[in-house]
């Protein structure tokens, strides 16, 4: 179910108040977030985030395009290499 | 001869379903379209006034996204999603579900026909 509109779109404070500062002082580093449900609102672009996919961070370059989506969409949290069988023996691990 | 947008509709069928024939356009999309021109959903297409078919054809034209411009809308909307290198684009590149359904079997919409796997021994029967 969708999250509702009454109250507005889920923004984590402590990354938000991060990113103003940043804004602020006009500086640009790569901040870590374990945040992946936060959504990303058009104070974000420009910055790079780098978003924890339960195993390491997964540096995310903010675009305009990306607003509105959650940071967690630009982390994938499973690694997928292939089946088995002769096809994966034959070209040897990826 | 009824050409909308584009498309022939076909000359027996009431102009109901008839418009249904224009991509974008279902049976609810027709309906409104019709109640708003006042062009009775009963009429067979080839007993259509040109006057009529006028109307609809502008009502179509003007308030309506149909066929290419559409068809145009949605492959951008997935081309976002894959350029941006979301979830949702990433399963578009793979041609697999995006909306979270499980893929272990069905999927067989987005997966396309069954691929044999090489080296995969069927069960003997019993």
């Amino acid at each position: 179910m969708a999250r509702s509109v009454k109250k507005g779109p889920y923004i984590d404070p402590k990354l938000l108040k991060k990113i103003e500062a940043m804004n602020k002082s006009g500086d640009k580093r790569v901040i870590k977030t374990w945040s992946r449900a936060c959504t990303i609102s058009p104070e974000f672009v420009g910055h790079t985030l780098a978003v924890h996919n339960g195993n390491k961070f997964i540096p995310v370059y903010v675009s305009e395009n990306m607003v509105g989506h959650k940071l967690g969409e630009f982390s994938p949290t499973r690694l997928f290499r292939g089946h088995s069988g002769k096809l994966v023996d034959k070209r040897g691990r990826i | 001869m009824a050409r909308i947008a584009g498309v022939d509709l076909p000359r027996d069928k009431r102009i109901e379903v008839a418009l249904t024939y224009i991509y974008g356009v279902g049976r609810s999309t027709a309906k409104a379209i019709l109640a708003e021109t006042a062009v009775s959903p009963d009429i067979r297409v080839n007993a259509l006034s040109d006057e009529d078919v006028n109307k609809l054809r502008r009502v179509i034209e003007n308030r309506y996204k149909v066929e290419g411009a559409l068809r145009t809308e949605t492959s951008m909307n997935v081309k976002r999603l894959m350029d941006i290198g979301c979830y949702r684009g990433l399963r578009h590149r793979r041609g697999l579900p995006v909306r979270g359904q499980r893929t272990h079997t069905n999927a067989r919409t987005r997966k396309g026909p069954r691929r044999a796997v090489a080296g995969k021994k069927k069960a003997p029967r019993k």
